[in-house]
């Protein structure tokens, strides 16, 4: 399947959904695995989650008796996407640094 | 102590209205509800809480706007009050970051809706004050001051129209670089 980047949001949503979270779990996770990088704002996640819930990557699971709170988890479908992405983003670096190093070489050598 | 300020702000200045009510905050007064042109503060220490509206796609009380407010409530942030489809939120400053989006996909879709409000408020009261005025030019009636009001409000939707649609421009242009 032909597959773009998925924006930084959804990656890291999907990461942190690897164990089962709600919404405000999510936002602080992806802020701690960032270093404070990502800071997810709470209607952009809200949005993101119901897209992914739309395309399956993502399911709600039945929610404890007293707890009104959602939790989320990803899919094996969702899965499949974390490793195309990783596959996009391993090709992106090893791309960089070999046009980046022998840039770097031919100036050594001149 | 409860403070009540009367001021009307035109919904394309959505984002001047977000600033001024966090300077008030800043300053140690708190929102706690919101009117037409009517807004409420309380004392807080200055600096405690950071505010968020939105403009909601559907009203107040449908079960998916519903929906959306316990989500950004279950955050950490509180639902101070509404107004027609205006949400407003705050979240005290040391619970952390808050923010509504964080994107520029989200920035720009939100700031669509804006806009098709917009367009559609000025069209309405271009073509309600149009017919105003041609009534009062026609009949001979006294001088129809609603129908000039309302292609007054017209020209400035016109101008906030504009306005929203540069700042969107400006985040599209940025998208095409950054995410």
């Amino acid at each position: 399947m032909a597959h773009t980047a998925l924006t930084e949001a959804v990656y890291y949503i999907l990461l942190s959904l690897i164990e089962p979270m709600h919404g405000y779990g999510i936002m602080q996770n992806v802020e701690e695995l960032s270093n404070g990088r990502v800071k997810l704002a709470a209607g952009t996640l809200y949005g993101a989650i119901n897209t992914l819930l739309e395309k399956g990557w993502i399911v709600a699971l039945p929610g404890e008796k007293n707890s009104r709170k959602k939790q989320y988890q990803i899919t094996e479908e969702g899965k499949e996407m974390l490793r195309a992405e990783l596959l996009r983003l391993k090709e992106l670096m090893e791309n960089g640094n070999r046009i980046l190093e022998e840039e770097q070489n031919e100036k050594n050598h001149s | 102590m409860r403070k009540t300020i009367h001021k009307c702000i035109w919904v394309w200045d959505f984002d001047k209205e977000e600033k001024w009510l966090n300077e008030m905050a800043a300053k140690g007064l708190a929102l706690v509800s919101v009117g037409f042109c009517k807004y409420e503060f309380e004392d807080c220490e200055p600096g405690e809480y950071k505010i968020c509206m939105q403009m909601l796609e559907k009203n107040v009380s449908n079960p998916e706007s519903q929906k959306y407010m316990e989500f950004i409530e279950e955050t950490g942030a509180e639902h101070i009050g509404t107004f027609k489809n205006w949400v407003y939120f705050r979240k005290k400053t040391s619970n952390g970051h808050f923010e509504l989006f964080s994107d520029n996909e989200s920035r720009v879709r939100y700031l669509k809706r804006i806009t098709n409000f917009v367009i559609v408020v000025t069209v309405l009261n271009i073509l309600v004050g149009a017919y105003n005025v041609f009534l009062a030019c026609t009949f001979v009636s006294p001088v129809n001051f609603l129908g000039l009001i309302n292609i007054l409000i017209g020209i400035l939707g016109i101008a906030g129209m504009i306005r929203l649609i540069k700042k969107r421009r400006r985040l599209e242009q940025e998208s095409q670089l950054f995410e």
